[in-house]
């Protein structure tokens, strides 16, 4: 019995304006988001402030509610750490110093402008990624995969991923689950012992539970192909055509791609 | 808690246009010959092979062990992918685990993509493969071969893809090189030890029950020397520049200056546009603030637009 | 009339040397519905997937609509025999129900609106036709066990031949598959353990075991033959 882990599916249905877009149009405009947000450099308060109403705007508009995606965009601010350095290794101005044992380290006007703008770009882009990922079926990704050139044989391994993802990671957490349920203790072990086995132990329980995952893998494959032939499958990848892009979504698409222009432009001008 | 992000996965905002640009380039080409090749050696297998294992691969991140503490060990993959399904097939599929991590989980970015695949489906799978071949070689044939060189391959393929991953965040300008490799380089070593113990325990696991698979396996790895050498020569690459950007704080900067970079500057075209902060407006921080007022009038009428749309909504189920 | 399915004298070895097929005769005729019985490891899973060309024979023939199975008519007799294997997640490999369903007739180069309309015929044949835009992985087994069906009728074939149909199925849910399959006019066979069902539905049986055929006949007599069913492990 599956365990339905529907957690694995970001997607999640709306009656919303951005739910209807076309999921080309979605992804080209996301992606140029992502391009703008890259361009802006450092220091652009009023770009990065436009282009965070524009991303609240389609998070507004996509009903997904705002908090929720501003909540899991956190989930990439971790990797700020590795940019912290740049607070007191960029020359400028010193604004702060921190003493730390013999030493001072200083933080500039430039390195703090820096490391804003970096947190900055990476939650811009975040947040704009789960909307494109939260409004979108996967199926339609796929399709705006096909119309942005990705060779069809790569877009039939992806939907084919994605199909099994969810019977895969079903099978994992069921052996993560065996596993748990025959990790307890024993009245009977003395007092001492260390529980749990070493750690080379685990580890190699772990490898054959891996290697096992690989396995019935494996042999699912083959039936998968078995059933693929069946059906006529002779190793060419065939589709439908993908439909013509109304009117509307055009609009829409050029209408953004020329405000992110405008954004991007006004950005290098006035502060590149 | 059941998905957490990895270390090694570079987000948005923090590779310049330049790097980004250029690993998606090396990257689109290598996965296009790969493409190439699984088709020319697989054929009509490839699809089901390739979706399900790839599946397989990111299910099989999912299975952890406890370390010490709180923290545990897991998988990346790249090197039971190389030894298992050979180079080829192994960089398809690990592009394929990569990209649906950023695209349905923001797991790396999408611009960032591009150097993501290179240093987990490329880089990994490369020097996986040297590795594994290397100790293949020097064993002979012997059983131990067949799981020291999982391990080696397994620690080394994470080790020198996290100093590609700290050396692309260097060249950004993001991280200082003196700083970024040691951390990445030092995380990556420990929770390589995690990958090379899993990835020999599936070896173990695989030779004892379906020994036919590992022989296919390394049938596919036998006649990939080009690709052994490129693992060799990557990881010697980095191994040798990282120490070396690393000694020198600010590693491109200074090269630069030793160059007159940063003298020849583009400086002519923008100083035509002297104290043009804003149209109109010649103080940073006046335009700073027009644009948050700005910004909040758009965001302001969008959601009063979105309330009143659900409103009329509602009001038709009610009246329907 | 010509039969449907035909196999003569067929025999198959596994890659390990076991002989899963020995000498293997069977034939079956236009609209008939015949069950085949047996232990695990009979050889009747093989059996069937030899009746499309996955697997080839040693020796002996199988032919089927007239045709030779072989290089060369594969197409054509996978678009006249159409398989519905056990597991209905090997079967649905596609992102949505629709897709799954339009995969035998797209690649029978078929057009986009006779794509569709097949596509709507199968799934009114399963009862399921509300279900095209569905995603696979939330279907219950009952639900991805019709659609499992569905994806074969779409290739409109002159025979079904089913693995194992009402395995894993709730009461309720194998009820409405023994009615469904009762409505559907095709030629069927059926691989089962389930003799009730075959008692209900199927009126001819082939009983196999150790890659023989043991007995083929009228379901009546056999399910009333205690001594046969007891040596062949069957209740």
């Amino acid at each position: 019995m599956s365990l339905h882990v529907n957690f694995l599916d970001p997607y999640r249905p709306r009656p919303s304006l951005i739910h209807g877009l076309d999921a080309r149009v979605k992804l080209a405009l996301a992606l140029a988001f992502i391009l703008t947000v890259a361009l802006t450099p450092p220091g652009a308060w009023p770009v990065y402030i436009l282009l965070f109403a524009l991303v609240l705007s389609v998070e507004l508009l996509s009903e997904l509610g705002v908090v929720s995606v501003l909540k899991r965009a956190m989930l990439a601010l971790p990797f700020v750490l590795a940019a912290l350095p740049v607070l007191v290794t960029t020359r400028g101005v010193p604004l702060a110093v921190i003493p730390l044992g013999p030493w001072a380290l200083a933080i500039s006007g430039p390195g703090l402008a820096k490391f804003l703008s970096i947190v900055a770009k990476s939650w811009l882009s975040v947040q704009m990624a789960i909307v494109l990922a939260a409004s979108t079926p996967f199926p339609d990704l796929l399709l705006a995969m096909r119309a942005i050139r990705v060779p069809r044989l790569l877009v039939a391994i992806f939907g084919l991923m994605w199909r099994y993802l969810f019977v895969l990671v079903d099978e994992a957490l069921r052996l993560l689950r065996a596993r748990t349920a025959r990790s307890g203790t024993s009245p009977a072990a003395s007092p001492g012992q260390k529980v749990g086995g070493s750690v080379a132990w685990r580890a190699r329980v772990t490898g054959g539970m891996a290697g096992s995952l690989f396995v019935r893998s494996y042999e699912r494959a083959d039936r998968i192909y078995a059933a693929m032939a069946a059906r006529g499958y002779d190793g060419e990848v065939r589709s439908f055509p993908l439909p013509p892009i109304s009117a509307a979504n055009w609009g829409v698409l050029l209408a953004g791609l020329g405000g992110l222009a405008l954004l991007a432009a006004a950005g290098l001008l006035f502060w590149g | 808690m059941l998905y957490s992000p990895k270390p090694m996965h570079i987000p948005d905002g923090f590779l310049s246009i330049a790097v980004a640009a250029v690993l998606w380039a090396v990257s689109i080409v290598a996965v296009a010959y790969a493409l190439r090749r699984v088709n020319r050696d697989l054929g009509e297998r490839q699809v089901p092979l390739m979706g399900v294992l790839a599946a397989c691969i990111f299910a099989g991140q999912m299975l952890n062990f406890a370390v010490t503490g709180g923290t545990s060990g897991h998988l990346l993959g790249a090197a039971i992918a190389t030894i298992l399904l050979g180079p080829w097939a192994s960089v398809l599929v690990l592009t394929c685990v990569v990209s649906v991590q950023a695209l349905l989980f923001q797991d790396g970015g999408l611009l960032a993509l591009g150097a993501n695949i290179f240093n987990m489906a490329i880089v990994g799978t490369a020097v996986a493969y040297f590795a594994f071949s290397a100790v293949q070689r020097l064993a002979r044939g012997a059983r131990w071969g067949v799981l020291v060189g999982g391990f080696a391959a397994g620690w080394l393929s994470i080790f020198i893809a996290s100093l590609a991953a700290a050396l692309e965040l260097a060249f950004s300008g993001t991280s200082p090189a003196n700083i970024a490799l040691p951390a990445m380089g030092g995380i990556h070593a420990l929770i390589g030890i995690g990958e090379g113990l899993i990835t020999a325990g599936a070896l173990a696991f695989l030779l004892a029950a379906r020994p036919d698979l590992l022989r296919q396996g390394s049938a596919q790895t036998a006649g990939g020397r080009a690709v052994g050498l490129a693992g060799l020569v990557i990881a010697l690459v980095l191994a040798i520049a990282s120490p070396l950007a690393s000694s020198h704080p600010d590693g491109l900067e200074w090269i630069a200056e030793q160059q007159g970079f940063l003298s020849a500057a583009r400086a002519p075209i923008f100083r035509i546009i002297p104290d043009y902060v804003f149209p109109g407006v010649s103080n940073p921080a006046l335009a700073t603030i027009a644009a948050g007022i700005l910004g909040t009038l758009i965001v302001a009428g969008v959601a009063l637009s979105v309330a009143f749309a659900r409103r009329n909504r509602r009001s038709e189920i009610t009246a329907g | 009339m010509d039969p449907i399915i035909e196999l003569v004298g067929v025999s198959f070895a596994y890659p390990d040397g076991r002989m899963a097929l020995r000498g293997v005769s069977l034939a079956v005729a236009p609209g008939e519905k015949v069950a085949l019985v047996g232990p695990n490891g009979a050889g009747k899973s093989t059996l069937m997937l030899h009746l499309n060309g996955i697997l080839r024979p040693a020796s002996g023939m199988v032919r089927a609509c007239g045709l030779d199975v072989k290089e060369g008519n594969l197409a054509r007799v996978r678009g006249a025999v159409g398989l519905v294997f056990q597991d209905p997640d090997d079967q649905l490999f596609s992102p949505t129900v629709f897709d799954d369903v339009a995969f035998g007739p797209i690649y029978q180069g078929l057009s986009r609106g006779e794509v569709t309309a097949r596509v709507e015929r199968a799934l009114a044949a399963v009862r399921m036709g509300e279900y095209a835009g569905r995603l696979s992985h939330h279907l219950s087994t009952g639900e991805k066990k019709r659609i499992a069906i569905a994806t074969v009728m779409a290739m409109e074939p002159a025979i079904l031949v089913l693995d194992e149909p009402s395995a894993g199925l709730d009461p309720r849910a194998r009820r409405g598959l023994i009615n469904l399959l009762r409505e559907l006019p095709q030629a069927m066979l059926v691989a089962t353990h389930d003799l009730r069902m075959v008692h209900d539905l199927l009126p001819r049986t082939v009983v196999m075991d150790g890659g023989e055929i043991v007995a083929d006949g009228r379901t009546a007599d056999i399910l009333g033959d205690a001594a046969l069913l007891a040596a062949h492990g069957l209740e």
